[in-house]
């Protein structure tokens, strides 16, 4: 058999920096969520929460989420196309070029540069640069699919594919604004039109970055994992369709009972309940890949990462359509219940998934075998508790806060002041920092082996470096 | 197994996947065009922001405020009694980029103009907690240390294509980062005459439910401190409000004063504390023990 040469350096590359940006989302998570607590950790000008809160959520999707996907990108077009890469030297640009944007955003953040758009804002320059890394990585990725040696595509591939063009179109018609000065700049939208645009990216963003390529690190390596392949192709087919055909239609559920017109609040409405039917065709096509296999979420530390995870998208996919009713909006929207659901999503269903990943691909990258199997456990068991105290607090507490702002006294009068339902959210602030610690500490863990792995574990079998 | 064309063929999946996510962008995301900024949404009132005003903006969204205050009132019997009346979408017309928010750890800010007298606004953005006294809120005094730069200011307003005098530009000289945001604020939720609207009528006799109880009182006290206090002083000394003696308004003057608010002057209405509280509040002030 004709041995390729996979480029695997890049994927190690590009899992140590997006494991960097992690740390550095998850600390100043940590930090601004004791800001709510403690005010007087803000640091005016550079460190105050109104600042720090897009450099965290920022680093973990471009950082964070984007970067690992990267490497696992290039990891899985390689393996599924049975071929190198097109270009190891644009790969190799890319990921310098990634690591110069991420630093200019956060620097630029810090300096108060930002368009304001939630998960856009970095300003027009950084916008080009963002542009110019997704356009060399789209052409890296679909040129190797186009000199593939296997002809059919992996369910992966598609995911791949659609999130390559997803982005491009959110991002750009996103972007679109008229620059000032070197840093400043104003939306090409207004008000209401302006407020459209950005929640359809917004919404959008979760299904082209948080949704399709998580999904396809999944398909990929759940039957790795577990060594059965995907319960069923057809239903592969139908989910993946439907995704994103549904997904598009529904960002204006953040934006219900805004002056959006109504129509436009009720198709999101509709489509996101709709959009329950395609996520669960994923996790049902995970669960029922464990068709007698389940005993290995006691044998196989990466298939509880992989199947909590998924679990994770099934749930997240069920209380975002609730969120996105109107009722339930009107009660629970802007509410500290919010960040709560976001949490799930992302240290939850991505970041499980994504560490699930990086721990197969260990034997392959580092050419030896992970440091320590309990050490892998002990960091599914800190982040799984860390998320769930952080998120089940924040849901806990917006309920309680909902309650208090809709509350009213038989006269017509409110019963409680804004102040009066503040001052309650303290303790569930203090919960989110605790379980933001104990997730932190999740993640040092796994760092501690990784570091162990590549400076001295055992050197991995051949066999296990070709599979 | 039998497999489609599109699973063979990467440029034939990815034309298939553009047009799939175009049609649903196209219904709720280019479509919506046609509705909104429209003459139909058009409020006569509503004007662009002054300089300083565009000034205070830019340095809100500098600051990251949007991570914290929304600025969207829905149309929610809550929603409009705490805050004021909803939003309308011609009432943005002029926001470039939109600053509706996402999450309220703050409170909306979509109705903050012509609530507090200006000088609220600059002591609370250098010390938060001397106004709100469990606030979390980050202090902002370093935006006193700071100069507007008029010509920045001026080409910002080219490029939004706002009007402006030259006589406007050339006020901004010696303004500070805070006049900007303080005249920002203001002006926020204005472009509709909605607090004289909303204004409460009290019509009918007004009678103190509770003239001098001692529980109507201690209530009232506790209901001073956190609503009143921070603009008329701990002690009712008068700060930025005016010092409240006893007997210098009878019981239904004051009720009046509260509940209904001086709209011009910064005495916001209290009315959506209901009547009892308020009258909790009048009995402590005018009947209260002194020293």
């Amino acid at each position: 058999m004709e041995t390729v040469n996979y480029n695997y350096a890049i994927v190690r590359s590009f899992i140590t920096w997006s494991i960097i940006w992690g740390v550095v989302t998850v600390l100043v998570g940590v930090l601004i969520s004791f800001q709510l607590v403690l005010p007087e950790l803000n640091f005016a000008p550079y460190l105050t929460y109104g600042r720090l809160r897009p450099i965290h959520t920022n680093a973990g999707i471009f950082g964070w989420g984007i970067g690992s996907f990267f490497a696992l990108f290039y990891y899985m077009v390689q393996r599924l196309c049975r071929t190198s890469l097109w270009s190891d030297g644009l790969a190799k640009f890319q990921l310098w070029f990634f690591n110069a944007t991420i630093i200019t955003a956060a620097v630029t953040l810090l300096l108060g540069y930002t368009t304001s758009k939630e998960y856009h804002e970095l300003e027009w320059p950084v916008d080009i640069m963002v542009v110019i890394l997704w356009v060399a990585f789209a052409i890296n990725i679909i040129m190797t699919i186009v000199k593939r040696r296997e002809p059919q595509m992996y369910v992966s591939l598609w995911f791949m594919l659609a999130s390559l063009v997803g982005v491009a179109i959110l991002y750009l018609v996103n972007a679109a604004e008229v620059p000032v000065s070197l840093f400043k700049s104003y939306s090409a939208y207004a008000g209401t039109n302006d407020a459209n645009v950005q929640w359809w990216f917004g919404h959008n963003a979760v299904a082209m970055v948080l949704t399709a390529p998580p999904l396809a690190v999944f398909y990929y390596f759940l039957p790795k994992a577990t060594g059965a392949p995907i319960y069923s192709h057809r239903l592969s087919i139908v989910a993946f369709w439907s995704l994103i055909f549904m997904y598009l239609w529904t960002g204006a559920h953040h934006l219900l009972w805004t002056p959006v017109p109504d129509w436009v609040q009720t198709l999101a409405m509709a489509f996101s309940v709709m959009l329950i039917a395609p996520s669960w065709g994923s996790v049902f096509n995970g669960y029922l890949t464990m068709n007698g296999q389940w005993h290995q979420m006691r044998e196989n530390y990466l298939v509880k990462f992989l199947i909590l995870g998924i679990t994770f998208y099934g749930l997240q996919t069920l209380q975002g359509p609730l969120q996105a009713v109107r009722s339930f909006s009107s009660f629970i929207h802007y509410t500290e219940w919010v960040p709560g659901h976001v949490h799930m999503g992302a240290m939850g269903w991505v970041s499980l998934v994504l560490f699930a990943a990086i721990y197969y691909l260990v034997p392959k990258i580092y050419g030896r075998e992970l440091y320590s199997i309990p050490l892998a456990n002990l960091h599914f068991w800190l982040v799984l508790v860390g998320q769930l105290i952080y998120s089940i607090s924040l849901w806990v507490a917006g309920l309680q806060q909902a309650g208090m702002w809709h509350a009213m006294n038989n006269d017509g009068s409110l019963t409680y002041t804004f102040m009066e339902a503040f001052v309650e959210m303290y303790p569930y602030w203090w919960m989110r920092g605790v379980g933001g610690l104990i997730y932190l500490v999740g993640i040092l863990v796994f760092i501690v082996n990784l570091i162990k792995t590549a400076q001295g574990g055992k050197p991995a079998p051949e066999a296990i470096q070709n599979a | 197994m039998s497999s489609h064309a599109w699973e063979k063929k990467p440029v034939l999946l990815l034309i298939l996947a553009t047009v799939t996510i175009l049609v649903g962008t196209i219904f709720t995301m280019v479509l919506p065009f046609a509705w909104v900024n429209t003459e139909h949404d058009r409020i006569e009132t509503v004007s662009p922001y002054s300089p300083l005003e565009q000034a205070g903006r830019d340095l809100y969204i500098r600051e990251g405020c949007n991570n914290c205050h929304t600025q969207t009132v829905r149309p929610l019997v809550a929603e409009v009694l705490r805050y004021g009346d909803y939003s309308k979408s011609g009432e943005f017309i002029y926001d470039r980029p939109h600053l509706w928010g996402s999450r309220r750890t703050g409170p909306d800010l979509a109705r903050l103009g012509g609530k507090y007298p200006d000088e609220w606004h600059y002591q609370h953005m250098v010390a938060p907690t001397s106004m709100i006294p469990k606030s979390n809120m980050p202090a902002y005094g370093f935006l006193n240390d700071n100069l507007i730069d008029p010509d920045a200011v001026k080409k910002a307003m080219d490029v939004l294509g706002f009007p402006y005098s030259s006589n406007d530009i050339a006020q901004l000289e010696g303004k500070t980062e805070m006049d900007a945001m303080v005249a920002y604020l203001q002006k926020l939720g204005t472009g509709i005459p909605w607090r004289k609207a909303a204004e409460v009528e009290i019509i009918g006799e007004l009678v103190n439910p509770f003239p001098k109880e001692p529980t109507a009182i201690a209530a009232g006290e506790l209901l001073y401190a956190e609503n009143c206090a921070a603009c008329h002083g701990e002690e009712l000394e008068g700060q930025i409000g005016p010092e409240l003696d006893q007997d210098v308004y009878s019981d239904d003057e004051l009720f009046e004063l509260i509940y209904v608010g001086v709209t011009d002057a910064g005495m916001p209405s209290f009315a959506s504390l209901g009547s009892t509280k308020v009258w909790q509040i009048v009995n402590f002030i005018n009947y209260r023990e002194t020293p």
